[in-house]
């Protein structure tokens, strides 16, 4: 600071502010996108965070294909019908638990007691990270798709339908980020957050019919598998991609993940506010 | 949700800060039991103390990062816990860790606190460049910052602070773990920032730095303000420095110390070892004086010190008791050649 040429110009007094103590909607929001910008530059930093929505949907996709496609469908590009939008919906929403391990890290840190001592929206840095990860989420439903057509996915549903079953699947992932960001805000390291998301997320997303028909499963888990919200979000994604048809699975789909944000956006907010 | 309420708006002469009877638990640990502050408008106030005194419990509570338990405490004559949001916007917190987003470059980090702040794109990058080039990291501005120095991280820190020209800055040990160099351009840095209008509420853990740029010192033990003072108030019921002399001949200790009686007036006391003497020095002028009569007597010195009172000495004088954490013992020996 030896380097301090001009004077610093006059600081407004106190008395001379024009000071509020709310903030307002617009606010909110300009603060959010603000925040949702970091979490990008973040990513643009650290471009290894990326490895989950790159790497894994390609690796994911061309095991389960070579490996199960002869032993369920008889073939790779029977079973490819059948595993893309199993595989997508589990890479996506698995992606999700970033959200909450990366909130938890974030609110150790020091820069977060800054966030929490500007005239900021208290809610920002949550709603901004959750928004900055529906890129995420994007890159991983481009990807796996990609995949699927250079192996030789032909899905009948055309374009539009094939993008109207990747915006489901990230509105989707959206919904259940909210459950591993409420994990995030109430759990104590970032650890344990992937921890106990990983413990609810292998059972429901391989119990269901991502990977195999239903019906080859025994009693109780074939119920299961046919109540899974993750089975009604791969039967409609595969309906819209194959077939071009927004039917009943989709509009439950949508209805799942409205529950779950009326559910767990509310209970987030709250823990969050309590610790912001 | 915009408009200004006329309780909001204050007559200017308010106290900056103004704490009663601040209490924060935790556990059974009181980490502040009952702090009174005043902060004049436009001044440095230094909060003194060990670790574990309480200081940054307390900053936390007026910066709003914390809900005090007990009292209650107003900045600029707002309610830190009824309008929360309007405290934030009068004040600039540099907390002891730097609250700077370690894996964006330096940049990054004050465009997106000035985009929070309400700054345009334009604005914030602008400010950015200003405040970069004003602490001298103009050349670093791309760097991540884990590349950074300690120095470096720190003065990030306080330009994050500074991008909404708050009225009020926190500066929480804003000095700690730096190097002597890098503290004296900090001190600099503050002594600006309270020429431009700013109010300064600083911790401490030397005596020194309080007295360099404090007006007003809180000496903080235990949770409890033990003294409150300007920095001679709180000298003068310390007590003096004292001056130190190592003789050549063991044997003169009795005639040095009969010399110091007669030319300064005090009582020196001699080391165990006979080979140190300790005298209170009252009056720096006389010690020339003390000087020549030891020359001419003969008396050979191999040392001269002076030390100063160390923070150790100002609980022990306070509080009767030594300050509790270790991390004064840096302090000890501040001697001059």
């Amino acid at each position: 600071m030896t380097t301090i040429t001009a004077t610093p110009t006059r600081i407004v007094p106190a008395g001379e502010r024009d000071l509020h103590n709310r903030t307002s909607v617009v606010q909110t929001v300009q603060n959010t996108l603000t925040m949702a910008y970091r979490g990008l530059v973040k990513i643009r930093r650290t471009p290894e965070q990326l490895i989950d929505v790159t790497v894994q949907p390609i690796i994911f996709t061309l095991m389960f294909a070579y490996i199960f496609g002869g032993a369920i469908a008889g073939g790779v590009q029977d079973y490819l019908p059948a595993l893309i939008p199993g595989i997508l919906v589990q890479t996506v929403i698995t992606t999700s638990v970033v959200t909450g391990v990366q909130l938890r890290e974030d609110m150790d840190k020091g820069v977060f007691d800054r966030f929490r001592s500007l005239p900021i929206a208290r809610i920002a840095p949550l709603s901004g990270a959750l928004l900055a990860d529906t890129l995420r989420y994007a890159i991983a439903t481009t990807i796996t798709f990609v995949v699927g057509f250079l192996m030789g996915y032909h899905p009948a549903g055309g374009v539009g339908s094939i993008v109207l079953a990747g915006l489901l699947v990230i509105a989707s992932a959206w919904a259940i980020s909210w459950i591993f960001a409420f994990f995030g805000v109430i759990a104590r390291t970032a650890s344990s957050v992937q921890g106990i998301s990983m413990l609810v997320l292998f059972p429901l997303t391989f119990l269901s019919n991502a990977y195999v028909p239903v019906d080859s499963l025994p009693g109780p888990l074939a119920w299961f598998a046919s109540v899974n919200p993750i089975s009604h979000l791969v039967t409609a994604v595969r309906e819209l991609a194959n077939n071009g048809v927004w039917g009943t699975d989709a509009w439950l789909s949508l209805l799942g993940a409205a529950v779950i944000v009326a559910i767990f956006a509310p209970l987030t907010v709250r823990a969050y506010m309590r610790k912001a | 949700m915009t408009t200004t309420s006329p309780a909001t708006r204050v007559a200017s002469g308010t106290l900056a800060v103004r704490a009663e009877g601040l209490v924060k638990t935790f556990g059974d640990n009181r980490a502040v039991d009952g702090v009174d502050l005043n902060v004049e408008s436009g001044t440095v106030y230094g909060v003194l103390g060990p670790n574990g005194a309480g200081k940054t419990t307390t900053i936390n509570m007026l910066a709003t990062l914390m809900r005090p338990d007990g009292g209650r405490a107003e900045i600029f004559g707002h309610d830190v816990v009824r309008e929360p949001n309007v405290v934030r916007q009068l004040i600039g917190v540099t907390g002891q860790f730097a609250s700077v987003d370690e894996t964006l470059s330096a940049t990054e980090n004050l465009v997106i606190f000035g985009r929070l702040l309400g700054l345009s794109r334009t604005d914030a990058k602008k400010k950015s460049v200003d405040l970069l080039e004003r602490f001298g990291l103009t050349e670093a501005a791309r760097r991540p910052l884990k590349k950074f120095s300690g120095g470096m991280r720190r003065r990030l820190d306080l330009a994050a602070s500074l991008i909404a020209q708050p009225p009020l800055i926190f500066l929480d040990e804003p000095t700690t773990g730096l190097d002597p160099r890098t503290r004296g351009q900090m001190w600099d840095t503050i002594r600006e920032l309270v020429a431009s209008g700013s109010t300064v509420l600083l911790t401490t853990q030397y005596l020194d730095e309080a007295d360099q740029l404090a007006d007003r010192i809180a000496v903080i033990d235990h949770g409890r303000v033990v003294a409150e003072g300007t920095s001679d108030d709180l000298k003068a019921s310390v007590g003096t420095s004292s001056l130190i002399l190592r003789l050549a001949d063991l044997a003169d200790g009795a005639d040095a110390l009969r010399a110091i009686e007669q030319v300064l007036g005090v009582r020196a006391t001699l080391s165990p070892e006979a080979t140190r003497i300790t005298a209170p020095m009252a009056d720096a002028d006389r010690v020339a004086d003390l000087l020549i009569t030891l020359r001419e007597a003969g008396i050979h010195l191999t040392e001269m010190s002076v030390q100063k009172p160390t923070l150790d000495e100002v609980f022990l004088t306070i509080t009767g008791a030594p300050a509790t954490a270790d991390a004064d013992s840096e302090q000890k020996t501040e001697a001059l050649a």
